[in-house]
């Protein structure tokens, strides 16, 4: 579903800020995986969805949807075969606007929009269907701006936003990482409901060891833009925190005696 | 003093559309677009030429209203597509369209004196002959319901466009780009269509101005992105911005409201020059009321419990 080949990204190049965000990253998805994705800081977690979704362009490889390659479409025309939530709740609504008509705006993903009214009376239906199944009493808040949820209530409707029209690829950066423990697994269960209900392909960064193993059927790390473990079937299903911290300590181990060698 | 209020009415209504052009783009799009100084002497050069030209005064109306299209298209374009900033993107074409406005018009003012305007057809109405004998300004009438049946239309299919599947992702723009890419829609254009609406507006205004005072000038636009800012923002804490519709209806309010309050400080005496002044600093405290708000609740607040806060933080070392 997702293949990325030989992907680089480089920030500020020829300048003492340049960073190698993504090292050659290849990567690739089978429909209905549902990866977790872990790393340290400046491991290129986001900057992974970033590229996937085309905030900018990558300086080299391919990047291919379901098939399709659409390394040169701008982030608004990927829109179409993506649904994506942010680790800010207030990156992922229109505050000024209520939440019948962030659906609505949602409901539209990759169609043009016209000069049609925003929102139908069916819509209005499936919408309240909808938030009732998220259980945040939001079903009867359909004019509600959306300004006026907590953040919790606003990672929820972006979730049901995102996957309103079945995205080919679920991408979900931190999306739980500024809200309260509980929230944040109220939020998980949500996104794990959907993305078995709707049998999506799904990418999950996250910083809790704990969730990634929790969730999803393959676990991969990230470290200085390149994957370096990527876990699954069996393998997954059983791993514990500690082995692995294990394993990541084989791999870093490995890194670092690489380092020292250079140093010598 | 009832004419002043008519007359102050009567004009509140044609810079209501005017307002309403600035209100999509400082409220719906969140840009502070200044090309609108510009615009508006577009739209009057525009609307004058064609007028004094034998055209009729509706049609030359709307082609303010196609040239104003086309001014917010330039500054669209080079805020989106050059990357120039908003506030930037404005003060360029403002400060180009000075010489187009010139070059429209062929020198810096024409005379709109004993032509046919818009508001013409309406004052040889029938009943007019019995306001005038009233001591009634008819002109002032006929501006009052033209300018009436004018942010009427104006108010109608604003609810409408902004109604729609594209001007509901215009107004998402405004709020959050980020989410509006996500969503599939491309910002630029949202932006673009949305200054070009709000130029068109502000020209079509421009040309209703010009007919009123009978000239178009081309300075006639300097200070009008304040004039709008007033009206906006009078408009909504007079009259409140509770839906879509109140919106627009605040708008109109407070431009009339900005041009009752004008023509009372001038009736009172104030110096006409002093005007603009008067408009700025109306407008700097308008826009800083919520720092006063803030600063009074604290400032209240450490009234009413200086006490325990001293005894509390007693210092014991």
């Amino acid at each position: 579903m997702l293949q990325l080949h030989n992907v680089h990204k480089t920030f500020n190049a020829n300048s003492v800020n340049e960073k190698h965000a993504l090292n050659g990253l290849n990567l690739h998805l089978n429909a209905g995986d549902f990866a977790t994705v872990i790393g340290g800081n400046g491991a290129g977690k986001s900057t992974m969805l970033n590229a996937i979704s085309g905030v900018w362009p990558i300086d080299q490889g391919q990047i291919l949807i379901d098939g399709e390659n659409v390394t040169k479409l701008p982030e608004y025309k990927r829109a179409t075969y993506l649904g994506r939530v942010f680790q800010d709740p207030m990156l992922g609504t229109a505050t000024n606007m209520e939440i019948q008509e962030n659906l609505a705006l949602a409901l539209r993903r990759g169609k043009r929009r016209t000069l049609r009214w925003r929102i139908t009376h069916q819509e209005r239906d499936q919408y309240r269907e909808l938030l009732k199944t998220l259980d945040l009493g939001l079903e009867n808040r359909l004019t509600s701006k959306v300004g006026l949820l907590s953040g919790g209530q606003r990672q929820a409707l972006t979730l049901l936003m995102a996957t309103l029209t079945r995205p080919k690829l679920l991408l979900l950066d931190e999306h739980t990482a500024a809200l309260d423990p509980k929230t944040a697994a109220k939020v998980l269960e949500i996104s794990d409901r959907i993305i078995a209900e709707n049998q999506l392909t799904a990418l999950m960064v996250t910083q809790n060891l704990r969730d990634a193993i929790k969730h999803g059927n393959r676990l991969i790390m990230l470290k200085d833009g390149q994957i370096i473990l990527d876990i699954s079937g069996e393998e997954k299903k059983n791993l514990t925190v500690e082995n692995l911290l294990a394993k990541f300590a084989v791999v870093a181990g490995e890194e670092l005696a690489n380092d020292r060698m250079l140093l010598s | 003093m009832l004419n002043i209020i008519l007359g102050a009415i009567s004009l509140g209504l044609l810079w209501a559309v005017m307002t309403m052009g600035v209100y999509i783009t400082y409220r719906l799009l969140d840009i502070a677009d200044l090309s609108v100084e510009g615009t508006l002497v577009t739209g009057a050069a525009m609307g004058a030429v064609w007028i004094t030209g034998g055209g009729n005064p509706w049609i030359g109306t709307f082609m303010a209203l196609l040239a104003g299209l086309l001014c917010g298209l330039v500054t669209g374009l080079l805020h989106t597509k050059l990357k120039i900033p908003a506030l930037l993107s404005g003060i360029l074409t403002m400060i180009a369209l000075y010489s187009v406005n010139l070059r429209i018009m062929g020198k810096a003012n024409i005379t709109l004196l004993q032509v046919e305007t818009v508001f013409s057809p309406i004052e040889r109405l029938p009943f007019m002959q019995g306001l005038a004998e009233q001591g009634i300004i008819t002109k002032n009438v006929a501006i009052l319901l033209t300018g009436l049946l004018v942010v009427i239309i104006v108010s109608v299919f604003l609810y409408w466009f902004f109604g729609t599947e594209l001007g509901s992702a215009i107004r998402a723009t405004g709020n959050n780009q980020q989410m509006v890419r996500a969503q599939g829609v491309n910002t630029d254009t949202m932006i673009l269509l949305g200054l070009m609406l709000s130029n068109g507006l502000v020209a079509m205004s421009g040309a209703l101005i010009a007919q009123n005072q009978s000239y178009s000038d081309v300075q006639m636009g300097t200070g009008s992105i304040v004039i709008g800012l007033a009206s906006v923002i009078i408009g909504e804490v007079l009259f409140g911005t509770k839906s879509f519709w109140r919106c627009l209806l605040s708008m109109s309010l407070g431009a009339i409201t900005y041009r009752i309050i004008i023509a009372l400080v001038l009736k009172a005496g104030m110096n006409a020059n002093d005007l603009k002044l008067f408009t700025a600093i109306t407008v700097a405290i308008c826009l800083a009321l919520p720092q006063f708000k803030a600063y009074w609740q604290t400032l209240k607040k450490s009234m009413q419990a200086p006490a325990k806060g001293g005894d509390g933080n007693a210092p014991t070392a």
